[in-house]
């Protein structure tokens, strides 16, 4: 099978690619390629095993553009990092962090360093490579056995045969004047294809193209709509093996999950048997006393005064007249559902028994709704006794007073 | 055993009929040799063991969740981040010899850098696998990134720990690609040689067709040297960003302006302790006493004395800021530092690294390889306990007496900790095995048959 790009072998003998010149020394090439140089040859080069000193200026190699691009690449860096930071925390997601500015230079200084360096050393890398052709899969000297050492221990100088200057007698006699320890003549490589093997470029397409696939695919996922959920490859907590309220469990008989009480049981310290003091009954009576088990004293007042001011002022306001933000509000919207609160200092309530003032608390009345499962049992009472001093202040009388006190009216 | 050599292969001269030609043999013939010295073999093996063991403590704290480490509040930092900035601050000395030394023209860097660059690269490989894992659920690190997700967030800029994956992970990037390119021209030299099919193959894919034209050198000389000046603020800049996780809470004992040099100082006197460590062996077992000299070792010991005293000094100069603050919290923290609970890793730290050194200013003890291997192995003790001390004595003992605590590690921090050097060793000892250990083309271009010029001298 004979591959398209590769010429019949069948034409005679190559012909001559140039010369090849093998020197031991740095000091010879740099001799050598002085001579080459002031020859005029534009086409020829020197292959060293490290970079000789000096053989820039002996060959006339002109300063290269790689620290330009470098250049340019540190720039893009640098603008890429500050457009990258100020998009994102500044202006598509305004993030205030801590108090401190959503745009400000140096708290974004040590990224747009990092950038700056990484575009830049990635880039001489690349640049390097590329305006010194490489990958070069085969060179034209690799079939000249000699040439391994150039990257050994020799130092060798190959004037091409295309160059204008090129006339192989003189061309010749100009390197024999440079005394090397060896000239061969170079011929044209035949037996290497000048394209990859077929095989190798349908892999590079391949690979090509299977590396945008998950690209593709992303991009899908991001601009198009599903009614399935995403899939989940770690589930973190998104299962967990625990039953919820209102949900069902199979090991009970009645498959529930939440467990109510059984009948004829009591639950400890729930059996609340003093109906006095957690219904504020007497007998079958309200009653008209507070229970044995409450205190009284400064502090219960204190504690009621609180309570008072957190559950029911809202409505019932400060003062307990009925004049609440909650109501007001409601009057101003006058939207003709609502029912004012009671006002709290009316004889009415005055003269009601302290356990169905409780049992009101406790259980609601219209459209109150029962505080008892919010407030405790003792916290209520504090609220009644703080409620009967709010009472007692507004219909005082002149006789309620002190002697003492009546004299400075 | 019979057919692994006991006679070390490298023991003879190299060969070659001129000072180029050896050392090309010296260095290529490790990787050419059919059967390298059993001392490979064995520490080739215990890597191993040690890297399953990492492995497997990884694995296990993946699965379980990071509650099967010591990780308590208030020390919720712990090994991780201790280990973390450990090997960071290995990984500092590579890029330093390749870039800071290059730019000084220091042109002994040439025996060492290669390696170094290995050991640079291969410890921030350990040291990044440790944040990832320290975040609790490693599937998801790359929400550090900035990619544009589901939620429709990006990372936190303002943040240290942000700074951190861009630093990291651009220090990573650019030691390989310096690295990579310093290998080239010799992968050219490895393909070159090359007896069979397959190493010619492999090597001449890496060497990407390198020829060693002069045109070629002149702007692979030039992207080198841009390299080196790139690489030189970004070393300096990496360990500053890394102490800015630290400097930047109000920790007492974290939250000072010393910490960027101190920590840059103490990089580069741990990354060199780790260099020695390695080169005293590499040299021994691999044959390279002729490229790798005396001299070099004492040249290496003098930089450790030179950055031990640095780190001494900030040691110093952190309780002088303590009591000159007049900070109630920061005087507490360092006489709680050095009497407290922590006192023993302390002490640990003080000897290994401020004392151990100044055996160095006697002049038959940095040039005994054996006790350079000793001393550079105590600094790596030293170091690790310097990590220790700053993150366990100041997280330990806060500003709420209330939730004071005491640190300790269980059996799988230590595995950890231990395991991160199986894979340490293991990459080095590939490295040792299949690439070129010492920059051929840089110590070709240093050796004083390079510079005989006919004209200028």
């Amino acid at each position: 099978m004979s591959h398209p790009h590769e010429p019949p072998k069948d034409t005679g003998p190559a012909p001559l690619h140039g010369l090849l010149a093998e020197y031991t020394t740095p000091a010879e090439i740099i001799a050598a390629s002085r001579k080459v140089r002031d020859a005029g040859f534009s086409r020829w080069d020197t292959y060293t095993p490290f970079p000789v000193h000096g053989i820039d200026k002996a060959m006339g190699i002109r300063m290269t553009i790689l620290p330009w691009i470098v250049l340019g690449a540190g720039l893009t860096g640098l603008t890429t990092a500050i457009l990258l930071q100020w998009w994102t925390n500044s202006y598509d997601y305004p993030w205030l962090i801590s108090g401190k500015p959503m745009w400000s230079i140096p708290a974004n200084v040590p990224i747009m360093f990092e950038l700056t360096v990484l575009f830049s050393g990635l880039t001489a890398l690349i640049a390097m490579l590329v305006l010194n052709n490489l990958p070069f899969p085969s060179h034209p000297l690799d079939s000249v056995r000699r040439f391994a050492r150039s990257t050994d221990d020799h130092f060798f100088l190959f004037v091409e045969a295309a160059d204008p200057k090129f006339d192989e007698a003189a061309t010749k006699a100009l390197l024999d004047s440079t005394h090397p320890h060896a000239i061969e003549s170079v011929l044209e490589d035949r037996s290497t294809p000048d394209t990859l093997p077929t095989g190798i470029i349908y892999v590079l397409v391949i690979l090509t193209v299977a590396s945008a696939v998950p690209f593709a695919l992303a991009a899908k996922a991001r601009y198009t709509l599903s009614r399935t959920p995403r899939i989940h490859i770690i589930q973190d907590m998104d299962a967990q093996p625990k039953y919820k309220a209102q949900r069902g469990n199979p090991v009970f008989p009645d498959g529930r999950a939440t467990r109510i009480a059984e009948a004829e049981t009591v639950a400890v310290g729930e059996l609340h048997e003093d109906d006095h003091f957690f219904r504020g009954k007497d007998g079958d009576n309200w009653a008209r006393t507070f229970p044995p088990g409450f205190r009284a004293d400064e502090l219960a007042m204190q504690r009621g005064q609180e309570r008072f001011g957190i559950y029911c002022t809202p409505c019932h306001g400060f003062g307990g007249e009925g004049n609440g933000m909650v109501s007001k509000r409601a009057e101003e919207l006058a939207q003709g559902t609502w029912t004012p609160p009671t006002n709290l200092t009316e004889a009415r309530i005055r003269n009601m028994a302290v356990g169905e003032l409780f049992n009101t608390i406790t259980n609601g009345v219209r459209n109150m709704p029962p505080y008892g499962p919010q407030i405790p049992t003792s916290d209520r009472w504090a609220i009644i006794l703080y409620l009967r001093a709010l009472e007692r202040g507004h219909s005082a009388t002149v006789a309620d007073l002190e002697p003492a006190e009546r004299t400075g009216l | 055993m019979a057919a692994i050599s006991d006679v070390n292969p490298f023991v003879t001269p190299p060969t070659g009929d001129n000072a180029f030609a050896r050392i090309t043999d010296n260095v290529a013939r490790i990787a050419e040799t059919e059967r390298p010295p059993r001392a490979w073999y064995i520490a080739f093996a215990a890597a191993l063991v040690m890297l399953t063991f990492f492995l497997g403590s990884i694995t296990w704290a993946v699965w379980n969740g990071i509650g099967t480490w010591g990780n308590m509040m208030p020390v919720a930092w712990g090994f991780p981040i201790v280990n973390f900035v450990f090997w960071i601050g290995i990984g500092h000395a590579g890029t330093l010899i390749s870039a800071i030394l290059f730019l000084l023209r220091q042109s002994w860097r040439t025996a060492i850098n290669r390696f170094a660059e290995a050991m640079t690269i291969f410890a921030v490989i350990c040291a990044g696998v440790f944040p990832g894992i320290h975040i609790g659920r490693p599937w998801l690190p790359y929400y550090m990134m900035p990619i544009p997700n589901q939620m429709d967030m990006w990372p936190q800029f303002r943040s240290p720990l942000e700074w951190d994956i861009f630093a990291v992970s651009t220090y990573a990037t650019i030691s390989i690609v310096f690295w990579y390119m310093g290998m080239i021209p010799d992968f050219a030299t490895f393909r070159d040689r090359a007896t069979t099919f397959w190493r010619r193959l492999a090597y001449g894919v890496v060497a990407m067709g390198w020829r060693g034209s002069s045109r070629q050198w002149h702007r692979y000389e030039r992207a080198y040297l841009l390299l080196a000046a790139l690489a030189t603020p970004l070393v300096l800049s990496v360990h500053s960003v890394v102490s800015f996780d630290f400097a930047t809470a109000q920790l007492p004992g974290w939250h000072t302006t010393l910490f960027p040099t101190y920590f840059v100082a103490g990089a580069i006197f741990g990354g060199f302790a780790m260099v020695v460590t390695l080169a005293v062996p590499a040299r021994q077992f691999f044959g390279l006493k002729r490229i790798i000299t005396i001299k070099h070792l004492e040249l290496m010991n003098k930089v450790l004395i030179a950055t031990g005293l640095m780190v001494g000094y900030a040691y110093g100069m952190e309780f002088f800021v303590a009591w000159y603050s007049d900070d109630s919290y920061e005087g507490f923290t360092f006489v709680n530092r050095a009497f407290g609970q922590y006192a023993w890793a302390y002490w640990t730290m003080i000897t290994c690294n401020v004392l151990s050194p100044q055996l160095h200013w006697f002049k038959k003890i940095r040039t005994s390889p054996m006790a350079t291997l000793l001393i550079g192995m105590v600094i790596n003790v030293g170091m690790w306990f310097e990590r220790f001390v700053i993150i366990c004595t100041s997280l330990a003992r806060d500003f709420l007496p209330s939730s004071w605590g005491y640190f300790v590690p269980t059996p799988f921090d230590y595995m950890t900790l231990g395991g991160s050097f199986g894979l340490f060793f293991t990459l080095f000892l590939l490295f040792c095995r299949y690439l070129p250990m010492v920059a051929i083309s840089e110590v070709k271009a240093f050796h004083p048959a390079a510079h005989a010029h006919p004209e200028h001298h």
